[in-house]
């Protein structure tokens, strides 16, 4: 029984080179693991999919850095999605600190499909205030919108030619990192009907079951591994596909950790109370 | 007189009551007024921006002054923010936008801002798998449910789970649609019941905490 | 050489913040600082760029749409609260934002988020199938934990059971939860070992 006492004090560097060890490992060997996709992302994928040639769609950045490895991968097979039907993206930004991977993102994937800029899509930066410019875009995009991220006159770019609001919308996909996703389904979805789909990361995605329960959003890509569904749906394994087996062992590495530290829990319990008994 | 609490109180008011009736009045004139109060709600979001920038360099260039403890990290700070500032003007005046990909600025961003923001949060990875040894513990009923929950969760929402067995991953996903998804909802519609009352009280004037 | 360059910089940041794994040291420290200045430096750039031109300064400027100077004012008086003598007047710039934002939650949270999922909680409970088990879960768990949240009035009784059973409902959300947020911690790890394996020692080997 020492060696329940000795374990259940262990440092916790070790439990830390272990944990990194389970991430790499992985990483270098990729074994192949099945990735099924879910209803709700397949939501997403399928209705994508049967939007019509010339189609408009809004997507907000709403992360960071901090939700990179979660989003980025979803949003590059979104737009790969987008431009391989002949869907147009227009890009705005919530999250100042993630303007640049969007427009990364986005540039990117357009060199990849050879889109041209103005035409197959664009990119309208960041402004501030989102509750007002939401309430705001269900009137006139350019009241907030009235540059583009390199402050080019949006009217200069044929692709904004007939956008003006929601209407001229066939659905915003928001990914998100914190809560604006609430003020999205709140007043696009509540206030103009807005068609709505989510890319949550994962802390965010259990709070938005109900939204998808409830239809007000159609779909919902939750984290790493709805990135990777996603990105299964789209058949361009990336980093999110890759990422799975890594977080596959991971999982099971803490489920261990979780199971022998409470299993030395109830040893030492017992012990107590029988020297206690004693 | 103006430098009482009358004057925001009625201008709360007069704002809050303009959003709510425009919603119900969408035409002239309460459409352009909401239009027109919205715009001017970005552009003031815009400042308070500022006021966290120099609550933070105050803060810091104290330090440096009283050469507290950790003062030369201060200095950090500072040449970190100013070195950022002379990028991004050096920005705007080469290529007319701080943020084309080939200014200094996005170089800072992509180099910097990124691995360090990134890392800061991946630490988190490591401090939950200590959490999870040293002191998740199922100590009554309520808590060992929380932990087998989050197992089958856990192994459910990885390809591992598919391979242990077909119906963990169905049995996750009825987890997360059904009784998840009506805690969060009960949960959801107190937290929004509560925002609304004290949204009616700040328009009432009955809740000040704000002008303080 | 640039990219290289900032490679190697990324790289060096990142095990400079890992460091701190071992102990806290000023390597970690010095990351640290530099993150948060350079993040006020980005915060401040961006303000300039995408509010005060674009929405104040080339309007009013090149359109003449002098009347945005209201809200210039308001912006301005904002920043009163440095100053202790004059720092009454942000009252009235905040005041005109918690307004704004007080009178979109009215509606907002109404139409937004109670009327649709209060409605999506009505949900047939005839028929003896799965279906009707499930929507019969959804509601029960909906309102016991509504009537756990409820601290108007002691839980004995049929409340104190009904709250005991949204107790149920809640700690399967927050296992369920904890398990995401797992998922969530280890993605960011995945995703900055990704970038020092193949990114930074993929570009030496």
């Amino acid at each position: 029984m020492k060696i329940f006492e000795k374990l259940a004090h262990i440092d916790r560097r070790f439990i830390y080179i272990l944990i990194a060890i389970v991430v790499i490992v992985p990483l270098l060997l990729k074994p192949k693991l099945p990735i099924i996709p879910t209803k709700p992302v397949k939501d997403i994928y399928e209705y994508v999919e049967n939007l019509p040639e010339g189609s408009n769609v809004l997507i907000s950045i709403d992360y960071d850095a901090a939700s990179m490895p979660e989003q980025q991968p979803f949003l590059e097979a979104l737009l790969r999605q987008c431009f391989r039907n002949k869907i147009k993206p227009v890009m705005i930004v919530q999250w100042q600190l993630g303007a640049p991977l969007g427009t990364q993102g986005l540039e990117k994937i357009a060199r990849e499909c050879n889109a041209v800029y103005g035409v197959d899509y664009i990119n309208l930066g960041y402004r501030p205030g989102y509750v007002a410019q939401m309430v705001g875009l269900g009137r006139e995009i350019r009241d907030y919108f009235s540059m583009d991220y390199r402050n080019v006159s949006v009217d200069s770019f044929p692709i904004m030619k007939n956008i003006h609001n929601y209407n001229d919308f066939a659905l915003l996909v928001g990914l998100e990192a914190g809560s604006t996703y609430l003020a999205w389904v709140e007043y696009a979805g509540g206030r103009f009907k807005q068609k709505i789909a989510l890319a949550l990361n994962a802390v965010s995605a259990p709070d938005a079951y109900y939204f998808y329960q409830s239809k007000q959003i159609i779909g919902l890509v939750g984290g790493m591994k709805g990135a990777a569904e996603y990105e299964v749906l789209e058949n361009k394994a990336d980093l999110a596909v890759a990422g799975m087996a890594s977080q596959s062992y991971s999982h099971i590495l803490i489920i261990l950790f979780i199971i022998f530290g409470n299993i030395a829990y109830f040893v030492e319990k017992n012990r107590k109370k029988k020297e206690g008994g004693k | 007189m103006l430098k009482s609490k009358n004057i925001p109180l009625a201008i709360t008011f007069i704002v809050g009551l303009i959003m709510i009736v425009s919603f119900f009045i969408p035409h002239r004139p309460f459409g352009d007024i909401e239009t027109i109060s919205l715009k001017w709600y970005s552009i003031i979001a815009g400042f308070t921006m500022l006021l966290g920038v120099d609550s933070l360099l105050g803060l810091h260039f104290r330090k440096i002054k009283r050469r507290e403890e950790t003062w030369i990290h201060s200095i950090v700070l500072i040449a970190g923010f100013v070195l950022v500032v002379i990028a991004g003007v050096w920005g705007t005046v080469q290529y007319g936008s701080a943020f084309d990909e080939r200014s200094f600025f996005t170089y800072i961003y992509n180099y910097f801002i990124v691995p360090l923001q990134a890392t800061m949060f991946s630490l988190l990875a490591f401090f939950v798998a200590s959490a999870a040894y040293r002191a998740f513990r199922a100590r009554n009923v309520d808590a060992a449910l929380l932990l087998i929950t989050a197992v089958i969760v856990m192994l459910g929402r990885v390809p591992v789970g598919e391979l242990i067995s077909p119906y963990l991953p169905r049995f996750t996903d009825w987890i997360m649609e059904v009784p998840q998804m009506a805690a969060k909802r009960g949960i959801g519609l107190g937290i929004y019941l509560g925002a609304l009352g004290v949204s009616i009280r700040i328009i009432l004037g009955i809740e000040r905490s704000y002008l303080s | 050489m640039a990219t290289t360059i900032g490679i190697w910089i990324a790289a060096g940041l990142t095990l400079f913040i890992y460091s701190f794994l071992y102990k806290d040291n000023p390597f970690y420290k010095f990351a640290e600082h530099l993150y948060v200045g350079i993040t006020a430096g980005y915060w401040l750039i961006y303000t300039w760029a995408y509010t005060i031109q674009p929405m104040l300064l080339d309007p009013i400027i090149k359109n003449k749409e002098f009347i945005l100077i209201i809200p210039a004012f308001f912006g301005i008086i904002m920043l009163t609260r440095w100053f202790p003598s004059i720092s009454w007047l942000s009252r009235w710039s905040i005041a005109f934002t918690v307004g704004i934002g007080a009178g979109l939650g009215v509606t907002g949270s109404i139409q937004g988020f109670i009327l649709p999922q209060m409605k999506s909680t009505i949900l047939p409970l005839t028929g003896f199938n799965f279906a009707t088990f499930n929507n019969l879960l959804i509601v029960f768990g909906v309102i016991t934990t509504l009537v756990y949240f409820y601290f108007s009035k002691e839980h004995r009784g049929v409340l104190g059971k009904g709250a005991k059973i949204g107790m149920t409902f809640i700690m399967i959300a927050f296992g369920a939860s904890f398990g995401y947020t797992v998922m969530a911690r280890i993605s960011l790890l995945i995703g900055r070992i990704y970038f020092l394996i193949f990114d930074w020692l993929g570009s030496i080997f």
